[in-house]
């Protein structure tokens, strides 16, 4: 039987180095179009205007946790896309792909999809 | 009887359980497609690609409209769809000399003159009202249109706002005791499927658009609301402001709105105080971040 890593382990996956444009729609000149997956955990999930929140925790290369910060847009979008205010629980396990990432360095990105831990996919498809 | 009692238990049964209804219920719902909904969930018929419609009836605006064929083709975040803040030189506006320095003193979070977060100096980032016209040049999402004898009143999907547009033959004021932050409007009909309205006293503390395009006390806004069919409305807005500009512009020409069902209701979108106070707060170690690595270089 494979042994499997808990997914909160598997740190920052892949960082693609993804020129794209970016049409957010709030706030975009502190994000630069790096596109990054990180496997974490969810802490929280806020649901609020003018964006929603998805915080999640992360290890680094080096065992350290890393808070991150995951900004999507507005309810009123995303509940179009079957994102809902009930779509995220604390504790689950996610893997959140951001395009878009903090200019600063910080861990902050614009959330583009996020997988479930029954594999389901959450995203707004091509639209932003 | 009783064997009519068992049927509808069957069909409860049956409804309860289906697919369609958990979908709807259920915390887990299809995702990545567009499938647009209401205030209260419902899905909402695409627009027909075939345009066609009946006759608009004569005068008359009412009902709940939504822009088209995109519902979020309003957002407008990068500035109104004919003057969009994207540095190509047909999109220049007519500044006058106070203009273009008021403009610069703006610091909005979206287009050529975009800051970071930290610097911005948006009022309605802080859930100062939206203001008109920026509440039509930025995120004009679903509205609904009542009529009486006197008066159009739309009401705003955006921050859950209203205004009244008195059509009782009264005149704009002659002088603004009070300026107010969605103006004083009069309408009237230049034909049966063409009603304008003028705008004026406008608060100056407002923004017209996302990207912080300024203006004056001296503001008056036009606005041609032509009903092009039953299901097809069409907005086209003028900027008059001569101490910011020194001509006319539209922001939106024929901007196209489509009638959506009655049963529709319009979404929850405020600005609410404790919401933007915990999004800034949400923010604010990028922000000192950002402001920190500004100083080090």
């Amino acid at each position: 039987m494979r042994k499997r890593l808990p997914a909160s382990l598997l740190v920052a996956a892949a960082f693609l180095f993804v020129s794209s444009s970016l049409s957010a729609h709030h706030g975009n000149a502190a994000y630069d179009g790096r596109t990054v997956t990180v496997k974490g955990t969810v802490t929280a999930w806020v649901w609020t205007n003018p964006h929603t929140f998805l915080k999640f925790d992360a290890k680094d290369e080096k065992g350290n946790v890393v808070h991150w910060l995951g900004e999507w847009n507005a309810p009123s979008t995303l509940v179009n896309f079957g994102i809902t205010a009930k779509s995220f629980k604390a504790g689950e396990d996610v893997t959140v792909t951001m395009t878009g990432m903090s200019k600063t360095g910080q861990p902050v990105g614009r959330v583009t999809k996020v997988v479930l831990p029954d594999g389901q996919e959450l995203s707004m498809g091509s639209e932003r | 009887m009783f064997k009519g009692y068992k049927s509808a238990a069957v069909l409860v049964a049956l409804i309860a359980f289906s697919p369609v209804t958990h979908a709807q219920t259920t915390e887990r719902r299809e995702s990545g497609k567009n499938i647009h909904r209401d205030g209260w969930d419902r899905v909402v018929p695409a627009a027909p690609k075939d345009q066609k419609s009946e006759p608009a009836p004569v005068r008359d605006l009412t009902g709940i409209w939504e822009p088209t064929p995109g519902y979020r083709d309003g957002v407008f975040a990068t500035g109104p769809k004919e003057y969009p803040s994207d540095g190509k030189p047909e999109h220049e506006l007519p500044f006058t000399p106070l203009g273009l320095k008021t403009w610069k003193e703006h610091k909005p979070g979206f287009g050529t003159t975009a800051v970071p977060i930290a610097q911005n100096n948006d009022p309605f980032d802080i859930c100062d009202p939206i203001g008109f016209p920026r509440l039509q040049l930025f995120n004009l999402r679903a509205i609904q249109i009542f009529q009486t004898k006197s008066q159009v009143a739309v009401i705003y999907q955006n921050d859950q706002v209203w205004r009244n547009i008195w059509m009782d033959g009264r005149e704009l004021p002659k002088e603004i005791l009070e300026p107010r932050w969605y103006g004083y409007s009069v309408g009237k009909w230049t034909d049966d499927y063409t009603f304008v309205v003028e705008t004026v006293g406008l608060d100056e503390r407002t923004w017209i658009d996302n990207v912080g395009r300024p203006h004056s006390d001296a503001l008056k806004v036009t606005e041609t609301w032509h009903r092009v069919n039953h299901d097809i409305l069409e907005l086209t807005m003028t900027i008059d402001d001569p101490k910011m500009y020194t001509k006319p512009w539209n922001p939106l020409n024929k901007f196209r709105m489509r009638l959506q069902p009655e049963w529709f209701d319009i979404r929850e979108m405020i600005c609410s105080a404790s919401e933007a106070q915990e999004y800034n707060k949400t923010i604010a170690e990028q922000a000192i971040a950002e402001k920190n690595a500004g100083k080090k270089k």
